[in-house]
């Protein structure tokens, strides 16, 4: 319903409101003076005598007037405001009315020249976003699914297949439309073709399930950013959502956005507890699940999975010594951004005796050489999390990230022989033709290097990709965070 | 807040409804689960069926919960989804 604004006065009140019964008495004069409308927000027992008083018992007409106080005072001429105040200020009321100083004469008291008024009903928590859902331009288009007949919203997710285990929130329309707040893009965009069935995900599907996930509105840049990032051809996920192996996305985020919205680096970076790190990396799992159609035991083929598929993300803990991830993949310094990579577990490396460089990066490449197999080269990339501690090593010792990805690259150099086929009595191996060849471990650009986790440890730790790395497979994206 | 109104996360490919699990063409070579739920008579009706079935070959086990008035205890739920591919239960006397 769109009721075109009637010309006159319009006041909203609440009986309820001290300041909106200090001025109950002065609707009579104004409903003298001209046209009046008052609307009511509680009561049917205000200014009742008067012919234009309507019990805005919907709110519908508070919230088309964007009421945020009681009393509001508004004058209209040919359909449109013109003017506007809240609380009582008497020279506004008696400019508005255009009274002027005959307003409030026949009351035998003398008005004070200001009194605030109270809140809006429509601002009270929870039902603006009712009011908005109700009246506003804004339609949501997923289906909506009644589940009064069940007791328990969160079993009716469950028995519906949504959750990946654990118990979601469930999506209703107030909580969906709140998550949507926290972006600036439209609902009904459609962000990608979602895999493995293909199907357009908007903007308001990424809500719905990170309001399952448990996510803030504010976690929305970032989640959708990872789901475009995700999505970029580069990266493959139709194949990884259906591969035997154990990858599946994991999220780095670099930048401001990380602090802005809580994410932990630190202690524990790569486990439970931080809200912003866990229910990012789940709703991005759960958009796959629910609008890809990703699912285990169905077109999810993996043979072992790792924990990751809950949820995997986390954010580098910048350091100004060292090169964030972003910005050694193209982002501009100061600028947010997510690189997504198809994680599997994490490996620790354990190194508390090296206390030079030289060491310790040979400590870590021998580390490195288990990702996929010690005797399989160029198949999996990999991203090393170094710790604060062990990266105080190398930046005591003036090595930069890039020198230490090199010192890395040369060391994971292997002679062919020991890699093929049979080598070491074991069938697993490479291909015969690398037998007079030094085979690198890694692809170009197959290893990054990230620092993160708490400043107690002298641990790092190696968390590998899909062994079908690159154009066959994944390659890792980047994407700056766009607010 | 009102929980009663879900938006569903999916593609919405499939009905919102669940939908029954499909009927088997035949029973051959399935077990037939038959369970009494413990009210007056369901034996008499059970035991019909299964010298009915029994009589066309299929092979039948059968189940009973201990009271009507609860539902059934999650390991006889667990045993009846092991052992049989389908489960006839009687609801009412």
């Amino acid at each position: 319903m769109i009721t075109p604004l009637p010309d006159g006065l319009i006041v909203v009140a609440k009986a309820d409101c001290p300041t909106c019964r200090l001025i109950e008495p002065l609707l009579a004069e104004l409903d003298k003076a001209g046209p009046l409308t008052v609307y009511v927000q509680d009561s049917t027992d205000y200014a009742a005598a008067l012919a234009g008083t309507h019990f805005d018992q919907t709110l519908e007409h508070s919230w088309r007037l964007n009421t945020e106080f009681v009393p509001t005072l508004i004058r209209v001429e040919n359909g449109r405001e013109v003017a506007r105040t809240y609380g009582w200020h008497k020279e506004d009321w008696r400019a508005i009315t255009g009274l002027g100083a005959k307003l409030g004469e026949t009351l035998n008291q003398n008005l004070p020249d200001m009194r605030p008024g109270c809140g809006s009903k429509t601002l009270e928590p929870g039902i603006s976003e009712r009011l908005e859902l109700a009246f506003g331009d804004l339609k949501l288009q997923s289906r909506q699914i009644d589940i009064s007949g069940i007791d328990d919203a969160i079993e009716a997710c469950y028995d519906r297949g949504w959750s990946d285990g654990l118990p979601v929130v469930p999506p209703t329309p107030v909580r969906v439309l709140r998550m949507l707040k926290g972006t600036a893009r439209e609902p009904h965009e459609v962000v990608g073709l979602m895999p493995p069935d293909l199907v357009p995900c908007t903007v308001e599907k990424v809500a719905v399930n990170a309001v399952m996930a448990g996510c803030k509105p504010e976690y929305m840049p970032v989640l959708l950013t990872a789901l475009e990032a995700a999505l970029d051809e580069d990266f493959g996920l139709h194949g990884l959502i259906c591969t035997t192996m154990f990858g599946s996305p994991m999220i780095m985020v670099n930048g401001p956005i990380a602090k802005a919205i809580g994410m932990n680096s630190g202690g524990n970076a790569l486990g439970q507890g931080n809200r912003a790190n866990a229910t990012i990396g789940r709703a991005l799992q759960l958009i796959i699940r629910n609008v890809g159609g990703g699912r285990p035991g169905e077109i999810d083929r993996a043979t072992l999975g790792n924990p990751g598929k809950y949820s995997f993300c986390f954010a580098e803990a910048e350091d100004s010594d060292w090169m964030p991830l972003a910005q050694e993949r193209g982002i501009a310094p100061g600028r947010s951004a997510v690189t997504v990579f198809p994680g599997e577990g994490v490996q620790g490396i354990i190194d508390q005796k090296s206390r030079d460089p030289e060491s310790l990066v040979k400590s870590i490449a021998l580390s490195l050489r288990a990702v996929d197999h010690a005797k399989l080269a160029m198949a999996g990339d990999a991203v090393l999390v170094v710790s604060p501690e062990h990266a105080r090593i190398f930046i005591e010792a003036g090595w930069s990230k890039q020198r230490l990805r090199e010192a890395l690259e040369q060391l994971l150099l292997a002679p062919g022989k020991d890699l093929i086929v049979g080598a070491g009595g074991i069938a697993e191996g490479i291909h015969e033709r690398f037998k007079d060849k030094q085979v690198p471990k890694f692809r170009p650009g197959g290893l990054l290097i990230i620092r993160a986790g708490g400043t107690a440890g002298l641990f790092s730790a190696v968390i590998a990709g899909w062994a079908a790395s690159g154009p066959v497979g994944s390659s890792p994206v980047t994407r700056e965070v766009i607010l | 807040m009102n929980e009663t109104i879900l938006l569903d996360p999916t593609a919405e490919n499939a009905p919102a409804q669940r939908l029954r699990l499909a009927r088997p063409d035949s029973l051959q070579n399935k077990v037939v689960g038959l369970l009494d739920i413990s009210k007056p008579r369901g034996n008499v009706f059970l035991d019909r069926i299964e010298e009915q079935l029994a009589g066309m070959g299929i092979e039948v086990k059968r189940y009973s919960k201990p009271t009507f008035t609860r539902p059934a205890p999650v390991e006889l739920k667990q045993k009846i989804a092991a052992e049989v591919d389908l489960l006839v239960e009687g609801l009412a006397d």
